[in-house]
């Protein structure tokens, strides 16, 4: 990644020598972007020194490098889109956009990038935005580092933090989403990275990928979203060593999987979640060396789920470790440590000799009639799982790890 | 009355029975926290035996102590006291020792290895159930003239509230499972002490899953800590209705 | 000094006491005689405010009883059974007593304690005291606090006859001292030299309250037992 960064910047840096630079400072013949935007040339940089600006709808439709210099302030005044490029090769750097319009049917957002490619944001704070960054048919955009946070109280009345649309190869590194109604929020993009950002605090999802295939997350926090990360109608989605904690609520998910195939997940936390990952209708998932712990349902996968395969995870402290809607099985659980396992490994090669089933029956009528949490725990409830254990009668045959581990597995 | 409880805890602490109970939860604190290295699914087993053990060990044994103190309750009668003294008296006697002891034997544990808000809503919830029970067992007591009969109505209680009651709500959401009944659940689970204990240790325990559909309502009902008073001053009641009906009916008892 | 007025009391379909009106005073000692189950012992529970009369009222000292408790400091009951914590020491069971009369060491009749002996047995555990121990203790309380009204119920059950001589003898200094003794017992020999006034109840109704001279002179005869079967005859 970091290499990847390093081309870019060199991309950048072996740009015409001859390129000059303009300063903008209030009280100055040179008071405004709009009047530098005017003179610049393509390769030129403008320097902004502190201030506030209230200039409606910048418009960069030359290759500049915009450059805040002790955070100058761009005010939105609550009505207008802040700054829009149009151009390749743009830097914007170092700004603190605060007040953007809020539009019940238009797409205002703090920075928008259209048809453009090759553009680099980054450092810039985003207060009390609609939508924060806005790419719509970009190549190689790079936002890097940039604090987004708003107050988002409801879905209709809120927009997405970085929101990316019909845009290819954009690499989203490093970045602080909060209060948005979407975190980050791809549809039609594709070969584009999430890396260590940082999503929390937002009404809906910390992530949401809509029709986006060939793309990656790793290494993201996802804390205390509405509804956690969203993957749908994508495919081949790699999603690796990120954290999912405290996404609590009625329909709350660490990932939630919908018509998704071939995807990857690996190697992430799933901390104190309603539900850890819930799968509909996805199909060649491999969910593996990840661990569920404290989840109120570790994984939830219906009935319209096949091949997946669920290996090598570390199942501790939830309240149900599986459970599904449907009684026939066309997936893999094989190899995983679960905590609830009282088996025995009498010839010691660390897999218990006989299977586990990790849905239990009260699991089961939990989903068919949610109300009937209330009685969790309770003597007559215990009393009801063993017997099911003993003679199974409704939780599904086949759904069982043959090979369970008997001890945690360290990454 | 500060007196007559100073003579029944004298008499219950020398009753080796609280203090085997006290020991017996001691030992199963300490093995079920040393045998599961994760403190939470130590807690996780203690609640079952909070939740079970705790209200069928208080109710039988207040019954059984009642019936036992017929004649030194006679004999305190015939004396210059107030006959709502006496049975204040007995009442908190016998509450303090069985809360005393279950404090001991299973606060200590929990205190050492799970001193975390679902320990403390254990402790907390154990004590008053103690309490309850107690209460309880002094109403039927009270009610029933005959030892052999009113241990075994002490028993029917204890049973109804761990095991029938919860059947009966099984049944009744699954007959009415087209009904919402998220909020009459909350109603329910107000009606039997055990099940509103077991859902306040719930919302700390496995609050992941709570926050799941119909549960959410528990949460926004009895997780906040308004909600957590108000379910506290429940269960208190729970402590007080009992205990009022037994004194009413022990003021009119004949001897 | 106590009065019982209109006093019925039943069980279920059971009359225990049927309308009892009655007068005991100061310096009387009155035996309360009747079959077993005349309603003796529950006569004795209204006085004490153990059983609660279904209608009429008794006064002590001219105060109802009813929802009073203090003028039970006046009282010493000997019940018929006594019994007690098990786990507790006489010695215990002493102070305790004490505790809750709240009397002076001064003011305490300690005679019966020395003169049973309970001294030498003070640590001995309820549980493992012989009846007539036990009724040694119940005694011995009774007449602990130096009331003015003392009840005993059937006192000498129980006592051997040392025992049963000592407690005649406490009884009778008492009387001199001019208290309130409300005896029941059915070994009538014992309470010849005793008592001055007779209760006799029946099914629950008091048939006659009269002195015990009137008595002899009703039936011609001297000893109580002979004068109360002669009753009995005429009666049924």
């Amino acid at each position: 990644m970091r290499l990847i960064l390093i081309t870019i910047l060199c991309f950048f840096t072996f740009f015409p020598v001859v390129a000059k630079i303009i300063r903008v400072t209030p009280g100055t013949e040179i008071s405004s972007i709009k009047a530098a935007l005017n003179i610049a040339a393509n390769g030129d940089s403008i320097l902004v020194s502190e201030g506030v600006y209230k200039e409606q709808n910048i418009t960069i439709n030359k290759s500049v490098f915009l450059i805040g210099n002790g955070l100058p302030i761009l005010d939105g005044e609550n009505q207008y889109e802040i700054v829009t490029v149009k151009a390749n090769n743009v830097i914007i750097e170092g700004f603190d956009f605060i007040n953007a319009g809020h539009s019940g049917y238009n797409d205002i957002a703090a920075l928008k990038v259209i048809n453009s490619s090759d553009v680099l944001i980054k450092n810039n704070i985003f207060v009390n935005s609609f939508f924060g960054i806005y790419c719509q048919q970009s190549t190689r955009t790079i936002i890097y580092k940039n604090t987004l946070r708003s107050n988002a109280k409801d879905e209709i009345n809120s927009a997405n933090g970085i929101h990316c649309w019909k845009s290819d190869q954009l690499m989203i590194l490093q970045n602080t989403i909060s209060g948005h109604r979407d975190g980050i929020y791809f549809e039609f993009v594709t070969n584009s990275a999430i890396e260590n950002n940082n999503s929390f605090n937002n009404v809906r999802y910390g992530l949401h990928f809509m029709f986006s295939n060939n793309n990656r997350y790793i290494a993201n926090i996802f804390r205390d979203n509405g509804a956690g990360v969203a993957v749908m109608f994508s495919n081949h989605i790699i999603m690796h060593r990120n954290f999912f904690s405290e996404n609590w609520g009625n329909a709350a998910y660490g990932i939630l999987m919908k018509e998704i195939s071939d995807g990857d997940v690996e190697g992430n936390s799933f901390n104190r979640n309603t539900v850890g990952i819930y799968l509909e209708g996805s199909n060649r998932i491999i969910i593996r060396r990840n661990h569920f712990d404290d989840n109120g349902w570790a994984i939830k996968m219906q009935a319209s789920c096949n091949e997946n395969l669920v290996t090598e995870n570390n199942f501790t402290a939830n309240t149900f470790d599986v459970a599904t809607n449907g009684s026939l099985v066309l997936n893999t659980f094989k190899g995983n440590y679960w905590e609830r396992y009282e088996g025995y490994d009498l010839n010691r090669d660390g897999k218990g000799d006989i299977p586990y089933r990790p849905v239990s029956l009260y699991s089961i009528i939990v989903e068919r009639n949610p109300s009937t949490l209330m009685l969790f725990r309770s003597f007559m409830v215990d009393l009801m799982d063993r017997a099911e254990r003993i003679i199974p009668g409704f939780t599904p045959e086949d759904l069982k790890d043959d090979e369970p581990k008997m001890k945690m597995i360290r990454f | 009355m500060g007196k007559i409880i100073k003579y029944v805890m004298l008499d219950i602490l020398r009753n080796r029975i609280v203090l085997a109970y006290m020991i017996f939860l001691a030992l199963l604190g300490f093995s079920l926290f040393n045998i599961n290295d994760n403190p939470s699914k130590g807690l996780l087993s203690l609640m079952n035996v909070v939740l079970i053990i705790v209200p069928l060990v208080s109710i039988i044994f207040a019954s059984i102590y009642m019936y036992n103190s017929a004649e030194f309750i006679e004999l305190l009668v015939s004396q210059p006291l107030k006959r709502i003294n006496l049975w204040m008296s007995f009442f908190i006697g016998l509450s303090l020792s069985l809360g005393l002891a279950f404090f001991i034997g299973c606060g200590i544990p929990v205190l050492l290895f799970a001193a975390n808000a679902t320990g403390i809503m254990i402790i907390g919830v154990g004590i008053l159930l103690s309490m309850i029970f107690t209460a309880i067992a002094l109403l039927a007591t009270v009610v029933t003239r005959d030892k052999a009969k009113g241990i075994g109505v002490s028993i029917l209680i204890w049973l109804y509230f761990t095991l029938i009651f919860d059947g009966i709500i099984l049944f009744l959401l699954f007959q009415f499972m087209d009904y919402p009944l998220e909020k009459a659940m909350i109603g329910f689970s107000i009606l039997n002490p055990v099940d509103l204990s077991r859902v306040l240790i719930l919302l700390k325990m496995d609050i992941s899953a709570m926050m799941g559909v119909t549960s959410a309502v528990f949460n926004d009902v009895f997780g906040s800590s308004i909600g957590m008073m108000v379910a506290l001053f429940i269960l208190l009641l729970w402590v007080f209705f009992p205990l009022w009906l037994s004194l009413r009916k022990f003021n009119r008892k004949d001897l | 000094m106590i009065i019982a007025t209109n006093v019925t009391k039943k069980f279920g379909k059971l009359t225990a006491l049927n309308d009892i009106n009655t007068t005991c005073n100061k310096g009387q000692s009155i035996s309360l005689i009747g079959p077993n189950g005349s309603g003796k012992t529950t006569f004795i529970k209204c006085l004490l405010g153990m059983v609660v009369p279904d209608s009429g009222f008794i006064t002590f000292n001219k105060q109802n009883i009813s929802h009073d408790w203090k003028y039970r400091e006046q009282i010493g009951y000997m019940p018929q059974i006594g019994r007690y914590p098990d786990n507790m020491s006489i010695a215990q069971i002493l102070v305790m007593m004490k505790d809750i009369r709240k009397k002076t060491s001064a003011d305490l009749d300690e005679e019966l304690i020395e003169a049973f002996e309970l001294n030498k047995i003070m640590d001995k555990r309820m549980r493992t005291l012989s009846g007539g121990t036990r009724q040694k203790v119940s005694a011995a309380l009774a007449f602990l606090f130096n009331p003015e009204v003392l009840i005993l119920d059937e006192p000498t059950a129980g006592l051997d006859p040392l025992a049963s001589e000592i407690l005649k003898d406490k009884i009778r200094k008492v009387k001199k001292e001019g208290k309130l003794i409300l005896i029941t017992s059915h070994v009538l020999s014992d309470l010849d030299d005793i008592i001055s006034e007779i209760m006799y109840m029946q099914d629950g109704q008091l048939v006659f309250h009269k002195t015990w001279e009137l008595l002899k002179k009703d039936t011609g005869e001297e000893k109580l037992s002979r004068a109360i079967a002669n009753v009995m005859k005429s009666k049924l």
